[in-house]
């Protein structure tokens, strides 16, 4: 598709963010910084076990603890929401606890206060009878367990690949997603080699700096929720249906967010807010705690058997994919990241006999959902590792084994549409130069061990979904942007706004980017899978494309000649004979897409983009204490032509050191369905001193021929390959393989005990 | 436990609050004065988000008890531009690039003062141990060790 031509000198710019003066001076607005005169404060009283059916809760005592408003359990929330089930892709979530609990920490029961100090000390009043059921956390023993976390699956009929699951009883899997090319028994039959492996990953999570917090404020005109959200639009659509209103009575508004990386997508506490706020008939906040955030959403864990047939040259002709998705209690976005990411599990190879089956599994911990990236660190973890350890048993070079393998522009991946702006080549050979590869390498003295690894990647964005954008040239020249992307930090507003400026030839930061409002700001489906840049870069493109034209039109009427330069402003004083009037440009964007066949899961459109990463660890591994050093730490994306180098760089920066985390220690401890580790003193997360010596982030010289200037998203690109590229510095350091993670430095001592024959107990 | 009144110096004017006991100084400036930030984030004292400057000294404000500050001087990050110009650490970390979110911006930048003020002219290792216990989980870490160094060289050049 043709694109404007640059014009405005604003792409390529690396602009500051827009709301820099704010967020430094302190006076950046959050959610969390709102009060509504009259508002009451709603703590939450959570489950105590994993699985039960409850038997009573006791609220008396907190009831009259002077100061409580009310005491709030699912008996008063049924009043007033007859059918308080919610979720994206099932209806299966209550707004509190219904007979029974499925998680520990599952919301039983809120006291409201107008201060939060009494409904805290009022929750600690609250008790609860259960009568405890037996519970499954393992996704594998929730592929065939006897416990069932839900009775019936209800999906919610949005997704048509969903629908045959519904009333479907006795079962934990929300979607069996399958893909099947070409015949892989077969080719497994023909082939050399076969390798085998299992790779897990642990349950860790978002931890937004921003805890989730929403406010509600009903009135009989309807409902206004200020949240902390990455998808206003969505909200605003469940809230609706949950109360059976018109959109029009449901208004979300979304200031700044501190902090998303996924956890604010969809439906979080915004249905108990107003459900609160309806039984209360006052405006009711709820702000969780840092603990609390261990019980709203995490990252899918995940158990991945994957098994390569290699020809007797090592070329991979057939995969088999195994994977099976620790969903939690409820389902929320899983069964998407279930499928969505099981298009490209088989990774960034050709390999024409393809086998994969993706589980969405109900188990009885704190629910999943997306964490940057859509699950597809987990599968780039498992199949980059896969891919070195072949490697190695074959004595091949890695870099050698990977080039024979490569998907190269034009063939068809997995799920046979042909690859597009995708130059996994380049970036190997990127990384082959920083690397040095095939170069000598210090390989360390005494007992600290040097080692090097790399891992490539490939994403298909989430497709079909659309945004939507208005454009408002005020009467003196100056221009406002409606979008419902929520800047929480990736730098969309600065973005979207050197967009508009790149058309309509103005500096971006003379535009104004509206905070969210669906009373203002037109549909989005969501700040998700980087597919903000993409999407709602086009629809803010057309918006902008659209202005100028009337703009060119409001010239010609006043009288004009064509191509005069005369500032807007003055056209409209020509018309209107005062300062007055608007122009506004509307746009709307959603590509093409062809669903997958329903058993095959091919399609010749699956994605709009493709996202393509690299990285290169060098490692320092301590033979005597296990301890892993990541001294340098290379990542090569693909983002087609950056609009803003800087904000591109730091989202580079910030999504591997994020990933660090979850390669090197980050991991939620859950002991008989209890998160034990609940805090950041406990639940280590990336700091300072954890910032590798040397860190080195390159986008590759690229332009998306279908992307508004040349762009595509890039907010997760580099959280896909810094778990493999260290476990295959590790491997190389030190000839240990570590197939879960995190690769902790007990973990790398158990492993060298292992191959010394002298294993460690288990704990 | 009765509620008590405090009088404080809060960015150069003389203020005074009525507290509770309980109430911490990130809750006293917000519900009292406002400020909003200073912002509790970890609970415990560990990310810095709530950083306050008390009599000198950065302050866990999440923590700190309102009733402490009776009779200190308070100084917030709202203070840093009161002269309607920022401060060379908010200059730096906004020509860095040296955050994504925001939320934990402020106690970054309030500590990254206070290191320069220990410390004009930092090498990275006293970066890096004076900013350990702020964290960042948009991991701008980088470029908050870049906007450091930036600053105190713009801190020197104002002051030659």
């Amino acid at each position: 598709m043709a694109t404007t031509p640059l014009s405005g000198g604003q792409i390529g710019r690396s602009l500051p963010r827009l709301e820099a003066r704010e967020k430094v001076s302190g006076r950046a607005e959050y959610t969390h910084n709102l009060r509504l005169p009259g508002m009451l404060h709603g703590k939450i009283f959570r489950s105590t076990v994993a699985h039960g059916r409850i038997k009573s809760i006791d609220t008396s005592a907190a009831k009259k603890l002077p100061g409580v408003y009310r005491v709030v359990t699912s008996d008063d929330v049924l009043k007033v929401i007859p059918k308080p089930y919610y979720g994206p892709a099932f209806h299966d979530q209550p707004i509190l606890a219904i007979d029974k609990v499925r998680f520990v920490g599952e919301p039983v029961a809120v006291v409201l206060a107008a201060d939060p100090h009494v409904a805290e000390e009022a929750v600690q009043l609250i008790t609860a009878e259960y009568e405890e059921l037996p519970a499954v956390y393992d996704e594998i023993e929730a592929m065939t367990s006897k416990v069932h976390v839900h009775d019936e699956l209800k999906p919610a009929g949005a997704f048509a690949d969903l629908k045959h699951l519904t009333g479907r009883k006795g079962t934990n899997v929300a979607l069996d997603f399958k893909l099947r090319r070409g015949d892989v028994d077969k080719a497994f039959a023909e082939a050399a080699h076969v390798f085998e492996h299992t790779f897990r990953t642990q349950k860790v999570l978002h931890l937004a700096f921003e805890p989730f917090v929403s406010i509600a404020d009903t009135k009989p005109s309807g409902v206004t929720i200020y949240t902390s959200s990455q998808g206003p639009s969505f909200v605003r659509v469940e809230i609706a249906r949950l109360l059976g209103v018109p959109e029009n009575k449901v208004r979300i508004r979304v200031p700044y967010v501190g902090g998303g990386y996924g956890s604010k997508l969809y439906i979080k506490l915004e249905a108990l807010v107003t459900a609160l706020s309806l039984i209360a008939r006052r405006p009711v906040k709820i702000a969780l705690t840092m603990e609390e955030q261990f019980y709203q959403i995490t990252r899918h864990p995940c158990t991945f058997r994957i098994k390569s047939g290699l020809d007797k040259d090592a070329r991979i002709i057939a995969r088999k994919c195994e994977v099976f998705w620790n969903g939690g209690a409820y389902a929320d976005v899983g069964p998407r990241v279930t499928q969505k990411s099981g298009f490209t599990a088989s990774g960034p190879y050709d390999i024409e006999n393809v086998h994969v089956d993706s589980y969405a599994l109900y188990t009885n911990v704190t629910p999943s959902g997306a964490l940057r990236g859509f699950g597809i660190p987990q599968l780039v973890w498992s199949y980059e590792s896969h891919t070195d350890m072949m490697a190695r048993a074959l004595k091949l070079d890695p870099v050698e084994f990977r080039r024979k393998n490569l998907l190269h522009e034009g063939r068809p991946q997995a799920t046979g549409t042909l690859v597009k702006d995708a130059n996994v080549a380049a970036i190997l050979d990127r990384l082959v130069a920083r690397l040095n590869w095939g170069k000598p390498f210090d390989r360390g003295a005494g007992p600290v061990k040097r080692g090097r690894g790399l891992a490539i990647a490939i994403k298909a964005v989430i497709a079909p979904t659309t945004s939507v954008a208005v454009l408002n040239v005020t009467a003196d020249g100056s221009v406002i942007l409606y979008c419902g992307t929520v800047d929480m930090g990736q730098g969309s507003d600065t973005a979207m706004a050197q967009i508009v400026g790149e058309v309509l030839n103005m500096p971006a930061e003379s535009v104004r980017v509206t905070p969210r409002d669906t009373d203002i700001t037109p549909y989005d489906m969501g700040t998700l899978g980087s597919r903000s840049l993409f999407h709602m870069g086009h629809a803010v493109r057309l918006a902008a494309e659209e202005a100028r034209a009337k703009i060119a039109a409001l010239a010609r009427e006043v009288g004009e000649p064509e191509g005069s330069n005369v500032p807007v402003a003055e056209l409209f004083k020509k018309k209107y004979g005062m300062q007055a009037g608007n122009i506004i440009g509307t746009g709307s964007y959603k590509p093409d897409y062809t669903s997958p066949q329903p058993g095959t899961g091919l399609t010749p459109n699956v994605a709009p983009f493709w996202m393509v990463a690299g990285a290169g660890a060098e490692v320092e591994v301590d033979t005597e204490t296990g301890k892993v050093v990541v001294a340098r730490l290379i990542n090569i994306v693909d983002c087609g032509k950056p609009v803003n180098p800087k904000i591109v760089e730091t989202q580079i920066s910030g999504a591997t050191l994020m990933q660090l985390g979850f390669t090197m220690f980050e991991k939620m401890h859950i002991d008989g369905g209890q998160v034990t580790n609940a805090s950041l003193a406990d639940y280590k997360i990336p700091g300072i001193l954890d910032v590798p010596a040397v860190m080195e982030n390159e986008t590759i010289e690229s332009y998306q021929s279908n992307g508004p200037f040349g762009a595509k998203g890039v907010g997760e690109t580099a959280t896909f390959c810094a778990s493999p590229a260290i476990a295959n510095a590790i491997d190389d350091a030190v000839g240990v393989r570590i197939t879960e993670l995190p690769l902790n430095a007990e973990a790398v001592y158990r492993a060298l005990r292992a191959k010394q024959n002298k294993p460690l107990e288990d704990e | 436990m009765s509620d008590r009144t405090i009088s404080f110096t809060l960015n150069g004017e003389a203020v005074s609050a009525q507290i509770a006991p309980h109430h911490t100084l990130v809750e006293v400036l917000r519900n009292e004065f406002a400020l909003y930030g200073a912002r509790e984030s970890c609970g415990q004292g560990l990310c810095g988000c709530c950083t306050v400057i008390v009599d000198g000294t950065a302050v866990s404000g999440c923590l700190y008890l309102a009733a402490f500050v009776d009779g200190a001087e308070v100084t917030t990050v709202e203070h840093l531009d009161a002269g309607g110009k920022l401060d060379p650490v908010q200059e730096a970390f906004i020509e860095q690039g040296a955050f994504q979110c925001g939320f934990c911006t402020p106690g970054f930048i309030l500590m990254s003062k206070q290191l320069l003020d220990c410390y004009p002219n930092p090498d990275d290792e006293q970066i890096k141990h004076y900013l350990s216990g702020n964290l960042c989980r948009c991991a701008a870490y980088p470029e908050i060790i870049q906007a450091v160094k930036s600053a105190a060289k713009k801190r020197q050049a104002s002051r030659a």
